[in-house]
């Protein structure tokens, strides 16, 4: 498989805080990656460096062979990545088809049935087309964020990003994300996923990055990951979420 | 001399005589009108240099707010009276000092001071938007304009239309201060009445006119308010939604 993603020496600090120290991390077109860790280790600020929602401090990203810069990554953005949020970020004061079409249409240059017609598609597939007019303030948040996962997939990148998208969830919703997540990595769409859940990340994920205080500690299949971790601050961390 | 205020006569004079007030009226509402779009142009564009990440767009509209918030409007309008024609001869290079209306300075005035009232109104506005949103806009690849634009300027009209409907409230009031510098608005047509008849009667008459401009912004405001805090209820979006049903 080509590599979809290729991070190099990535470092970011916010001020003096060395957030993600020397990552390095090829993810292959179409593969799944799961990233867990114990919170403040720079998960989400990894992720964010993939669609520049952070700039890197020192290091590279590469998406499908060209770098990004301050210059093109808007573009790159629009060409290949979507992402998810913990807190779903729907644009409250426009209904659930809204949503989805705004950038098909102000970015995409799309027709208005066209855009619809795709909204219509994404909204089905997390089943919520009957919630098309309504406003995201008035459904549950499990719903809210299978919107956001309509959302992101409305637009057609080949990556979707998803940044603890069931942290914000009350427990009961959680599967109905997850069930769509589920659903979604049946294809050939290129998902990183910071998250908690380690059902999801066994039954999903190709490789697992463990990450603690901004770097890398393992990375491996969910087999040898959740079985046999090396690491032995991975294993703590394991023994400690798992029992 | 209260008296003269329950006197027949003296109403009757002043209601035939109204011409001026209503010339005056209608010359406040230019100005108002001149002045707001001013005031709103310019406060949105320093509201938004408020909440951007250059210094510099941020000290200039912070310089802005402070010096017209923290300086009476009627000091400003006798400096552009005094000092306008003066500093348009230097920059046109006219061998005389160059008039400028009544009108101009009116409006330019007032626009000129509450933008400053109305860039902080849209500056509260954008900061009351949450983060998320700007991140979720840039994640679909909308530049940070684009983001204004379509995703959080729309969001901050609910919460700022009352306090902008305030402000338009103020500005009407405030373009009485043309009457200092014999502007022909309202205000100084009234005083003008008052001077020439010695009758009260003018004072009320421009209150009454200045009230029938902001009373209805007053309530405006209210049911502007009451609006913002209402859920909003799901669209009908024909080929798309169901169906509504109806009970039976």
């Amino acid at each position: 498989m080509a590599d979809m993603i290729e991070i190099k020496g990535l470092n970011k600090y916010f001020g003096d805080l060395h957030v993600l120290k020397d990552i390095d991390l090829t993810v292959a077109a179409g593969e799944k990656v799961v990233i867990i860790g114990p919170s403040g280790s720079g998960k989400s600020t990894l992720i964010r460096c993939v669609n520049f929602l952070e700039e890197p401090t020192s290091g590279t990203v590469s998406i499908d062979g060209t770098q990004l810069t301050r210059k093109n990554h808007l573009e790159m953005t629009r060409k290949y990545s979507s992402m998810v949020f913990q807190q779903f970020n729907l644009y409250p004061n426009m209904t659930v088809l809204g949503n989805l079409t705004l950038a098909p249409i102000k970015l995409q240059k799309k027709s208005k049935e066209e855009a619809t017609a795709a909204a219509m598609a994404a909204l089905k597939r997390v089943g919520l087309a009957e919630k098309a007019g309504e406003y995201p303030q008035n459904l549950s948040g499990g719903q809210q964020q299978r919107v956001a996962i309509a959302r992101a997939l409305v637009t057609k990148q080949p990556i979707i990003l998803f940044d603890e998208p069931t942290s914000a969830l009350d427990p009961e919703m959680i599967q109905e994300v997850l069930d769509v997540m589920i659903e979604l990595a049946q294809e050939n769409i290129t998902m990183i996923c910071v998250t908690h859940e380690m059902g999801f990340a066994r039954q999903v994920a190709d490789r697992v990055v463990f990450m603690e205080d901004g770097r890398i500690l393992e990375v491996g299949t969910p087999e040898h990951f959740f079985e046999n971790p090396e690491n032995p601050r991975c294993r703590e961390f394991l023994n400690k979420i798992l029992h | 001399m209260l008296d003269g205020l329950f006197d027949a006569r003296r109403w009757n004079i002043t209601l035939d005589s109204m011409g001026p007030f209503w010339d005056g009226f209608l010359f406040t509402l230019q100005v108002v009108v001149v002045g707001l779009v001013i005031s709103l142009v310019l406060g949105t564009v320093l509201g938004v240099f408020s909440t951007t990440r250059s210094r510099v767009l941020r000290a200039v509209s912070r310089v802005y707010v402070e010096f017209f918030q923290n300086t009476p409007l009627p000091v400003q309008v006798f400096f552009y009276y005094m000092a306008g024609p003066r500093v348009l001869q230097a920059i046109t290079g006219a061998p005389s000092p160059v008039r400028i209306s009544s009108f101009v300075i009116g409006a330019v005035g007032v626009g000129l001071y509450h933008a400053a009232y109305v860039s902080e109104v849209i500056r509260t506005g954008i900061e009351s938007v949450p983060r998320g949103q700007m991140e979720a806009a840039r994640s679909q690849g909308f530049s940070r304009p684009q983001a204004y634009l379509y995703i959080i300027l729309p969001q901050t009209f609910k919460v700022i239309l009352p306090p902008l409907c305030n402000q338009t409230l103020n500005l009407v009031k405030n373009t009485s201060v043309l009457a200092l510098i014999a502007g022909g608005d309202l205000m100084y047509n009234a005083d003008n009445f008052v001077s020439t008849y010695g009758y009260l009667q003018g004072y009320i008459m421009a209150c009454v006119l200045y009230f029938v401009i902001c009373f209805p912004l007053a309530l405006l405001v209210q049911y502007l308010e009451k609006r913002a805090k209402r859920k909003p209820r799901a669209k009908v979006i024909p080929g798309v939604t169901p169906e509504p049903v109806k009970e039976a």
